[in-house]
């Protein structure tokens, strides 16, 4: 008997493994998930392979359902953009829900009160800034603190976005409620809505937009620079001569923008108008997008795509096969967790005991 | 003093669901995770609870024995919350994922599966899922005698609950006892402080975050039961239900990652949660109310940081995986 034996399983840290062979990876694990994905639809009885076929045509396949599915994809993917440098700089930002919600706010102020006073281009233009305003400051509410005492920003951020909810709850009950004691914000005038393009809001071509800046933001700027930096070590960032304080403050505020943006094209580009729950969890959903797809800007086009496919599919799910659309929760649910889980095989190797092998030379 | 005895009533009757959300996020948050899938765990509770309870009842051909149900309610719930949170020990202890990322997503694929199982049971069983009144009344019945409920004010407030109620005071006891007078609740704690030194020291890191974990979010998950099978008359409603994960993390915050506090925290944010329709201030619009207990969280958050003080901090390496290898 050796005095230890060789665990059963090692992990061994890969210090290069071959792209392809990594996408293999990434690609396998969603395949892994849309298997595990049939389980809750047997159990409703119904054929997995139609329903994935069903999930498929009705997102993509005709091109009304194709416009709600880029519909939908749309807000996923300006938020994770807005994310990405928070998470970039290892600054917990959960609170996109509560920013997208402050934007859509301040850009309903205008919508419904300013839109005698000027002409519809500029009323989108004001709009448009205000939105920015209002998610950035926001968002700049909890960096300041982070900042100045260190507070806990994830759990901050957090509680920022009951509140922003809450005081939407309370603008569309009370003082911008349309017909007396219909709970209803009144819908927006035409001049206060985004033009379509191809039967979509133009905000498509505004969040394509804003992947390549974005990717140029984080990656040939200054500021960006200092992102990575602050991510890696903020002690570093210290040494270096950088204001780490001003950084934070400066990155929340540009997230919390983006964010605000998003707020401004789902009510001026989606629902013309506002309710409690414009953000609708997208927030939440984006920072998984952001995540996975490494805060590679250009690698969020896919990710949001694929959440938004299985969203649109599982309501066109329900119309047809009568399988409840919270479906579309669970795969995405499963597709996120293996999706987290197959970086670990990407970056360590795992190593099994070997018959006979008691210690390690 | 009529109306402050039925706001606290009140306030003890949603608390009490918040109570057991709270302290299940306090145990798994004192061994360093920082779970934040707690409202995914509370919708596969209340929709695992409520089919326990229902499927024993018509196992039992419609006679369902009280106690039995609630016992199997529990389990149910428990059950259901622990293999939601073995998933997420799973990828953040031993697969190493981000805690923040894959607790939303475990928010995201919890309420899914509650929204599935709730609607799949009304579907399957024609339209209309409820138990039977006896049995609903087991659920909401108080435990103690009506003489001592019926004792002017501290009757209502301290005698009008159900067992759920006590049933958590006793937990929250307990756990304080654990976390500040066992040596296995010292580990615990130093593991949610610092891993790499109980690391050092010998301790079992990994398991103990494993455990904190699993049994943090059964617990956390009898509070969506307790929702559903009290406040919602034994119906699945996934609308009263939601936000009530989250106003759990806001608590823990609120009671500073203390067992004890919870059970006055979780009385104050019932409270504040119903007290628009008791209490109706002039000024205070309705919708106001229901951001108070967000706003207290956000100024706790913000004074314990000024402060500093080193007794009311979280745990200092809440949200970070340990790897052995990277020290």
């Amino acid at each position: 008997m050796s005095e230890k034996r060789t665990p059963f399983v090692r992990l061994a840290k890969r210090t290069d493994i071959d792209p392809k062979k990594a996408w293999l990876i990434r690609v396998a694990s969603i395949v892994v998930a849309l298997i595990l994905g049939c389980i809750p639809m047997l159990f409703t009885g119904t054929n997995p392979i139609e329903a994935y076929s069903v999930i498929v045509q009705g997102s993509l396949l005709r091109p009304v359902y194709f416009r709600q599915t880029v519909k939908i994809a749309i807000p996923l993917l300006g938020c994770a953009l807005a994310i990405a440098p928070c998470f970039k700089m290892r600054f917990w930002n959960i609170g996109a829900e509560g920013q997208i919600t402050m934007g859509a706010m301040c850009a309903t102020y205008f919508a419904l009160y300013w839109v005698d006073k000027v002409p519809s281009a500029v009323l989108l233009v004001i709009m448009f800034l205000a939105s920015l305003v209002g998610g950035g400051l926001w968002a700049l509410i909890p960096a300041f603190f982070k900042a100045k005492w260190n507070t806990n920003e994830t759990l901050f951020t957090l509680m920022m976005n009951y509140i922003a909810i809450g005081i939407v709850a309370w603008l569309q009950g009370g003082p911008w409620e349309g017909r007396k004691g219909s709970q209803l914000i009144p819908m927006f005038d035409d001049a206060a809505r985004l033009p379509n393009l191809f039967g979509v809001h133009i905000g498509w071509i505004f969040v394509l937009v804003l992947v390549v800046l974005m990717h140029i933001y984080m990656n040939k700027t200054k500021q960006g620079y200092e992102i990575a930096v602050i991510g890696d070590s903020q002690n570093t960032a210290r040494y270096a001569g950088m204001n780490v304080g001003a950084i934070i403050m400066r990155t929340m505020f540009i997230s919390g923008a983006i964010s605000g943006f998003v707020g401004f094209m789902t009510v001026s580009g989606a629902n013309y108008t506002l309710y409690s729950g414009v953000a609708d969890n997208v927030g939440f959903t984006a920072i998984t997008v952001a995540w996975l797809s490494q805060l590679n800007a250009f690698a969020m086009i896919f990710i949001s795509m694929l959440l938004a496919v299985i969203s649109k599919g599982a309501n066109t799910l329900q119309t047809r096969l009568q399988v409840p659309a919270s479906i579309s929760d669970i795969i995405t649910g499963i597709l996120l967790f293996a999706m987290l889980s197959c970086e670990f095989f990407i970056n360590y190797r795992l190593i099994f005991r070997k018959k006979g092998e008691e210690v390690e030379a | 003093m009529n109306t402050l005895v039925t706001l606290i009533t009140a306030g003890i009757t949603f608390g009490t669901v918040l109570l057991y959300g709270t302290l299940g996020e306090i145990l798994t948050e004192k061994s360093g995770s920082l779970n934040l899938g707690v409202e995914g765990i509370m919708y596969m509770g209340g929709a695992f609870g409520l089919a326990g309870a229902f499927y024993y009842e018509k196992a039992a051909g419609g006679i369902g024995n009280g106690p039995v149900a609630i016992v199997i309610a529990i389990l149910a719930a428990f059950a259901a919350g622990a293999l939601a949170s073995a998933i997420y020990s799973f990828l953040t202890i031993t697969l190493r994922t981000n805690q923040n990322v894959t607790g939303l997503a475990l928010s995201i694929f919890g309420t899914g599966v509650g929204q599935f199982v709730g609607e799949f049971m009304r579907v399957s069983e024609g339209g209309y899922v409820a138990l039977s009144n006896p049995l609903k009344e087991a659920f909401s019945a108080t435990i103690w005698p009506d003489a001592l409920i019926r004792i002017p004010i501290l009757g209502p407030i301290l005698f009008s609950h159900t067992i759920f109620f006590y049933l958590a005071i006793v937990l929250a006891i307990v756990m304080s006892l654990f976390l500040n007078r066992t040596r296995k609740g010292l580990y615990l704690r130093a593991v949610g402080e610092s891993p790499s030194t109980s690391d050092a020291a010998g301790i079992d890191t990994t398991r103990y975050r494993y455990l904190a974990t699993i049994i943090g979010g059964g617990i956390s998950a009898i509070g969506g039961m307790v929702y559903i099978m009290t406040t919602a008359g034994c119906v699945w409603n996934h609308e009263g239900l939601a936000g009530v994960g989250w106003l759990a993390v806001a608590l823990v915050i609120f009671c500073i990652w203390r067992p004890l506090n919870a059970i006055w925290g979780s009385v104050i944010f019932g409270a504040m949660m119903i007290m628009y329709l008791r209490v109706s201030l002039p000024f205070i619009p309705t919708e106001i109310y229901k951001i108070l207990p967000y706003v207290v969280t956000v100024i706790v958050l913000i004074i314990t940081s000024m402060r500093n003080s080193r007794d009311k901090q979280p745990p200092a390496s809440l949200g970070l995986n340990y790897f052995r290898e990277e020290r």
